[in-house]
This record gives C-alpha cells, sequence and structure tokens, in this order.
C-alpha cells in the first residue's frame, strides 16, 4: 500500500480534522469545541444521508470509532474506512433490533462525556475521548444501565465489522482496513505460489461487489446492505 | 389445512446431510419419498465472499434457524439467555453440507466404545462423575462401509493411514482401518500447513493432512478446489464442497422417486391409533398443509429433532413424541472448544486464503491415543492448524499483553496480523445427568412455538481434557517459532452446530429414544437422523457420521420395509 501521509501522534487532532475533510466526511464531529450545546443548528456537510441514526447519535458514534481506530502513522483509520457509516446502515437493515440500544447508549456516553469534561464526547479534545472510552471499557463510566462496557463491546465489535468486513457494506472504504491487515482482498481463486510463507500476495483491492457472480441478491429483497 | 392427495412411502423432514443422504437410497429403492425443506434452492451466485453475510449474519438461515436460535442457561436454577452466537446451521436443499467446513472425519473406534475401554484399562472411578455415558450401539466396523460410500459419493480427499491394518505414516496412523484408500488425494499443501506440520515432527507427533470433502482435483464431473478464502459459512462458488445438494439429492430426483417441497416448515408429527407416524403437519407461508406418510425421517438439526418431538404431543404421547420415557432432549452435548495463538515474529503465513479444510492434523492427544492414569480425564481431541483466516475474525485474534483498541492495537495488527499462527482443538464430550434441552417456556419463534433451551455446562472432565490439549496447542506453536503464545480458553459453548445428543442411540428404551437403526423405540415407523443419535461427540467434526449414519439407516429402512411399516 501507499505510505500514509498523516500525521504522528503530536499533530494528531489537526490531522485528524484534515483527514475527515478529505474524506469527505466533515461534520460537526470535527468542527470546533464551541457547537458543544448546538450540534443539531449545525449544518452536516459532505456527509451522506443517515440511515437510522440522528445527526447527533452519528456524531458521538463517529468520535467513538474514531478513537477505537484512528488514523496515525500507521495509516487510515475508522474515519477514513467511514465505520459510522457501516454501523449507521446496518442499523437500519440486518442490526435494526439494536437501534434502541445504540440511541441509549450514545446518549448515555455523551452524558458521561458531559458529567466529566464538560461537552458531548464529539467536542473534546483527543485526550479527553480516550480518557472516555477507557471508562466505557473498564465498566466505570455511568449511566448505562447494563454496564458501560457491554455497550463498549457492542461498538467495538461493530467498529471491526465496518473496519475490516466486506466494503460492499459501507465500511472498509478503499480496503484500508485489509490493507492494515495485509487480507489480500477478495480473489476467486489463489495459485499454490500465493499460499507460500512469505511471499507478499498482491492486493487484488476488490469487493464480492466486484464481481459479476455474486450480484444476485445484492441490492434489495434480501434485507441485505 | 391442506392435504396433499396422495401419501407418500417415507416423509422426510430436512434436506442436510442427513436427509439429503438418505433419499438417495430410498429413492433408489423405488420408494416414493417426499422431502420437506424449510429453505429454497441456492446456486453458486448465492454464495458470495463475504464475511459479515456468512460467518456474522448468516445469510444461508434465513429461512428458518436465524428465527429459532435456542436460548442457553448453564444449570436449571438459572434463568436462560439468549445465546451469544445464532445457531449457525442453515435452511436449503443441501442444508448445512452447504456451508460447512468439510473437515471430514471418520470417528475412532474408541469413540464407540469409551465407556467400556476407560472401565477397562483404568476402572469404572475414571468414568467422569454425573456423566451418563454409554457406548455406541454399534462399533466402527458396522459404519465402516458407510464411511466408504459417503467418501466416495462426495469425493473425499485424504491419504489413508490404516488400509485394511496397514499403517502407512503419510496418514493418520491412529485411525480405525478403511477397505481403500480415499477417491482423492489431499487438498493442496501450504507454507503454512507445512510449516506447522513440521514443527509437530519435531515434537515427535504424527501429523497428517486432514481429510477434507472438498474435492482436490475434478471427480465424477464435479468441480475441484479454487482455495478462495470463503468457505466456512458460505456455500462453495465452484461446487468443490462435499454438498449433498451435489451428489445425492439430484440423484435421487433423477430417480423420479423423490418430490422436495421447498419452503416447508414442519411443525408436528402426527401419530394415529395406535401410536405409529402417520404424517407430518407442515407449513408454507402461513398455510398448514399435512404430508401422509407410511414412515416418517425427522432429519433437522440436533435442537430441532428434539423441538419437533416435543411440540408433536398427542394422547398416546402426551410428553412428546416418542418422549413417553422422558428422554427427549436428555443426554445433549456440544462440542468443547479450546486452543491458542501464537506470533510468529517477522514471517508472512498468508493464511487469508483457502479453505480450513488445508490443514494439518495431530492425532497423538485425542481418546485414549496416550496414558491417561494420572491425568484426571478420560478423552481427548484432535487438533488442528489451518487455512482461510478472514479479516474481521484477525482483527480480534490479539493477545491480551495489548490495548484492544487505539494506536498501540492498530500498530500491533499492522505488524504482526499476517504473522498469526494458531492451533485448535475439539473436546470429545460424554452426555451429563443434568446437561439436557427442553423448550422454553418464555420464548417463541416467529410462528409462535417455542424454541429450545438448552441447559449445558462445562464439567470438570472436558475442562481438564480441554487444558491438557490446549497445553500441547502451546506447545505446538512455541515449537513452530511463536514469540508470544496466548491461549483461547476453553468454552462449551451451548449452541453451535456441532451439537449432540437429545434423541440417543442405543439397546436400552428406558434411557436411549432411537435403538441401534436410528429408529425410535416407541414407535416403530419413526426415524431419526442426525448428530442428535450420537451418545458421545468424538473429538472431531460430525459430519461425515452423520451422513453414514443416515445412509445406514435408509438402507435399514428398506430392507425392513415391510416389517416396519406393516
Amino acid at each position: 500500500m501507499q505510505p500514509y501521509e498523516g500525521g504522528g501522534a503530536d499533530s494528531r487532532a489537526l490531522s485528524r480534522r484534515d483527514l475527515l475533510k478529505r474524506a469527505g466526511v466533515v461534520g460537526v464531529a470535527a468542527a470546533a469545541p464551541t457547537a458543544a450545546f448546538a450540534p443539531t443548528a449545525a449544518p452536516v456537510r459532505d456527509r451522506e444521508r443517515l440511515e437510522a441514526l440522528t445527526a447527533l447519535e452519528a456524531e458521538a458514534l463517529e468520535a467513538i470509532v474514531d478513537r477505537l481506530i484512528p488514523a496515525d502513522s500507521n495509516g487510515p483509520g475508522a474515519a477514513e474506512a467511514r465505520v459510522a457509516r457501516y454501523i449507521d446502515r446496518a442499523l437500519a437493515g440486518e442490526l435494526a433490533s439494536l437501534r434502541a440500544s445504540y440511541s441509549e447508549g450514545l446518549a448515555a456516553v455523551d452524558a458521561y462525556a458531559r458529567s466529566r469534561f464538560g461537552e458531548p464526547l464529539a467536542d473534546l479534545e483527543p485526550a479527553q475521548q480516550d480518557a472516555v472510552v477507557r471508562d466505557l471499557e473498564q465498566n466505570v463510566a455511568t449511566g448505562f444501565p447494563g454496564g458501560s462496557r457491554t455497550f463498549f463491546e457492542l461498538v467495538r465489535e461493530h467498529c471491526l465489522q465496518g473496519m475490516f468486513g466486506d466494503p460492499v457494506h459501507g465500511g472498509n472504504e478503499d480496503f484500508v482496513g485489509w490493507d492494515l491487515l495485509g487480507f489480500p482482498g477478495v480473489k476467486l481463486s489463489f495459485a499454490a505460489a500465493e499460499q507460500q510463507m512469505d511471499v507478499t500476495v498482491v492486493p487484488a483491492h476488490k469487493s464480492t461487489a466486484d464481481f459479476p457472480l455474486f450480484k444476485r441478491g445484492r441490492k434489495g429483497g434480501d434485507g441485505e446492505h | 389445512m391442506s392435504t396433499s392427495k396422495k401419501g407418500a412411502d417415507v416423509v422426510v423432514i430436512g434436506l442436510g446431510a442427513g436427509g439429503g443422504t438418505a433419499v438417495l437410497p430410498l429413492a433408489q429403492a423405488g420408494l416414493d419419498v417426499v422431502a420437506l425443506e424449510a429453505g429454497g434452492r441456492f446456486s453458486v451466485r448465492d454464495f458470495h465472499a463475504d464475511e459479515i453475510r456468512n460467518d456474522i449474519r448468516n445469510w444461508l438461515g434465513r429461512a428458518k434457524v436465524n428465527d429459532e436460535v435456542p436460548t442457553q442457561r448453564r444449570t436449571a436454577a438459572e434463568e436462560s439467555v439468549p445465546a451469544i452466537a445464532p445457531g449457525r446451521m442453515m435452511n436449503g436443499v443441501g442444508g448445512t453440507s452447504i456451508h460447512w467446513t468439510c473437515q471430514s472425519w471418520r470417528l475412532m473406534p474408541w469413540n464407540f466404545k469409551q465407556r467400556s475401554e476407560t472401565i477397562r484399562r483404568y476402572g469404572a472411578g475414571a468414568l467422569p462423575a454425573g456423566s451418563t455415558l454409554t457406548d455406541w450401539p454399534l462399533a466402527y466396523e458396522e459404519l465402516e462401509p458407510y464411511y466408504d460410500k459417503v467418501e466416495f459419493l462426495h469425493g473425499v480427499s485424504g491419504k489413508a493411514g490404516n488400509l485394511r491394518g496397514a499403517i502407512d505414516a503419510a496418514g493418520n496412523v491412529f485411525e480405525g482401518p478403511r477397505a481403500r484408500e480415499y477417491p482423492l488425494p489431499p487438498l493442496r499443501r501450504t507454507g503454512f500447513t507445512e510449516f506447522m506440520s513440521d514443527a509437530a515432527k519435531r515434537l515427535g507427533w504424527r501429523p497428517f493432512a486432514g481429510p477434507a470433502a472438498i474435492r482436490s482435483q475434478p471427480y465424477r464431473g464435479l468441480n475441484a478446489c479454487e482455495y478462495h478464502g470463503f468457505c466456512t459459512w458460505g456455500g462453495c462458488h465452484v461446487d468443490a464442497k462435499g454438498s449433498t445438494n451435489l451428489t445425492a439429492i439430484p440423484m435421487a430426483e433423477k430417480t423420479r422417486n423423490l418430490k422436495v417441497v421447498e419452503g416447508a416448515r414442519a411443525i408436528e408429527i402426527t401419530v394415529d391409533r395406535d401410536g405409529r407416524a402417520n404424517g407430518v403437519r407442515y407449513m408454507k407461508g402461513r398455510k398448514v398443509h399435512f404430508q401422509a406418510a407410511k414412515a416418517v425421517l425427522v432429519a433437522g438439526y440436533t435442537y430441532e429433532n428434539t423441538r419437533l418431538l416435543l411440540l408433536s404431543r398427542s394422547s398416546a404421547f402426551p410428553d412428546g413424541l416418542s418422549n413417553n420415557h422422558g428422554q427427549v432432549g436428555r443426554h445433549y452435548l456440544a462440542h468443547v472448544r479450546a486452543g491458542a495463538n501464537g506470533v510468529i515474529p517477522g514471517r508472512r503465513l498468508n493464511r487469508f486464503s483457502g479453505t480450513a479444510s488445508q490443514w494439518t492434523a495431530v492425532d497423538d492427544w485425542d481418546s485414549d491415543f496416550f496414558d491417561h492414569s494420572t491425568l484426571g480425564f478420560t478423552g481427548g481431541g484432535t487438533m488442528s492448524a489451518t487455512m482461510e483466516a478472514k479479516p474481521i475474525g484477525a482483527a480480534r485474534t490479539t493477545p491480551p499483553s495489548i490495548p484492544r483498541w487505539g494506536s498501540a492495537w492498530k500498530a500491533w495488527l499492522k505488524e504482526n496480523a499476517i504473522s498469526v499462527a494458531s492451533a485448535a482443538t475439539q473436546i470429545n464430550v460424554a452426555p451429563y445427568e443434568d446437561n439436557f434441552l427442553d423448550l422454553d417456556p418464555g420464548v417463541k419463534d416467529p410462528d409462535g412455538f417455542p424454541v429450545v433451551r438448552v441447559t449445558n455446562d462445562l464439567k470438570e472432565n472436558e475442562r481438564r481434557a480441554a487444558l491438557f490439549v490446549q497445553g500441547k496447542c502451546m506447545d505446538w506453536l512455541r515449537e513452530a517459532g511463536a514469540s508470544e503464545v496466548w491461549p483461547v480458553a476453553p468454552s462449551s459453548l451451548s449452541v453451535q452446530t456441532h451439537a449432540y445428543g437429545g434423541t440417543r442411540m442405543g439397546d436400552d428404551p428406558d434411557a436411549d429414544v432411537t435403538d441401534r437403526w436410528c429408529f425410535s423405540h416407541e414407535v416403530p415407523n419413526l426415524g431419526v437422523l442426525g448428530a442428535s443419535n450420537f451418545p458421545t461427540s468424538g473429538g472431531r467434526n460430525p459430519t461425515e457420521t452423520v451422513m453414514a449414519l443416515a445412509w445406514r439407516t435408509a438402507d435399514h429402512l428398506v430392507d425392513e420395509w415391510e416389517a416396519i411399516t406393516g
């Protein structure tokens, strides 16, 4: 894969915004902290229409997954992979039964972020966001009826799906997740030489959707996204 | 309710590994067979290379199983909760034989007589406490001809280790004697599977290329494997798997004696005044239909076999069909899994392709192939190191020594994900008095029928066995050069494809639901197909044994037609 041009840890906050811009996902999640208590009034630019989440929920979710898989010197992260888009689409389809869990959980995340740092999660500095996410993972964040860890694990699992699943579902944009792992992408056949150790398998950068063979049932009718 | 004009000779409920195999000898014998299958027909176009669709959402199970996932609890004192993972079985003509991994095993001869062999070698005190362990009512030798039929039906790929008693170290030296060599050579060996084979040999073990019901070469007009890496939980995009929808079912249909009813969800097996099975009520859409038959073979997966019997209540069987001895649902067991992962530093293992049936297997720590005198358990499990790592699964496979998110986690994945090796075991499990299936009083499927409730706990015998073999998995990875090795804790996932019992087979009508031919002790013209008959799990994958038993049951029905249906 191409060398990644993002900044190191010191320029993280700035470069994150640049990256969001480049990826076309700049919304209030990347805006200045002054947007704190009027998020619904802020225009959401360059983001596709949300299918399940509200704009406010999407901002909180984007902030979480951005900390789970940050863009850094090792390459793009969840924002560039469009992980939040994957989750939003899934919640409008196959994972609709989890829609309420997300609403409650994301509201609780923002409430907890406010109680600890005075702003909703999306408006905190990265270090503060990390502190909130860590509290979720440690099950010490308050305001979660089922415990904050349960919500953390739910989001983390869906974050992995959105980062490393097939792009046909809305995440793993430009195969950035697969490139991170060295996963070669979808091919219909692998040669013996490609199954030897230490050889470099050239990334196919193909989705299942790129093959006419797998066209059936991809759009409509079967509830798939 | 609509009733079919004509009664069938045999109605088969479910067209998967079991039912899909049994219809062939039945139809070839000239019996008029109707098969009720909850799913439809799939083709290669449906088998997308998509981990989310297949592994996570079980797209192929949408017709039925995804809506009736059993609930689970560890003990009868607990409330049941939804199962952590969906059942993973599927619906369709061919059933779960479409999306299985295809590791295609014969059980070891010891598995058929675990109880008597344990007593003989270690004394009755070595039997697992609280277990209801019995020998199988048949020996390996009785099933061998049927294993042979199944292997040649699908074109199973492997190397014999015991050809009529002649041992060949190129194959599995521990296996029971087989009448002839596998029909096809093993699947392609890879850098990683050979790497793990070499490590096992250095440890003094006897590794081999595990057998696969995936064709390594074209076979009888059927295709060979293309190694594309989306094999388990998805159907094969080139039809190279041992799936009954490619072999036994179309062969049976060619006789014109098999009629397949798609989209048919069986809801009750009915009985006549004498308590004999006389047909099946099923739903197609919202409409209820009835199919009359002289004999009924129930061939759902383990949970559904028990559920359908318990739902089929009548004056003759007030507690469910064939349950007047209270044994339906009992002697339930599920494979215990354990294993380890390790990083082979700096090496690109290239496991992101192929099939998990391209693998190196080790049987040195299964069955009674080692001395258990001081170990405190009976049994063991086969070990495997496989291809077909997938990306989401790979991202979940990180050591406990690193954070689970953030830049450090991401850096670890970037450096190591391509270098992660895994070794896993499936532990042979005994049945226990308090591990069982029944109907959940509080949870129903969309049709309004209660789902199965699994009461299942990991017992001490299996926990010890799993930890022991897990240690061998860790030794294996260290010998291969792993710099960091971390274990995968033993778990007894209550709801899974490797589930057994509920209609245990045996010679004792007081303790076993089916007899040595897998026909009900209480309802002579009711047969059961599937792993629900297994008295023990064996330490390896069940499907080839499911197919072999089903074929044998069908042959028995043909041979004893007058006696069974008269």
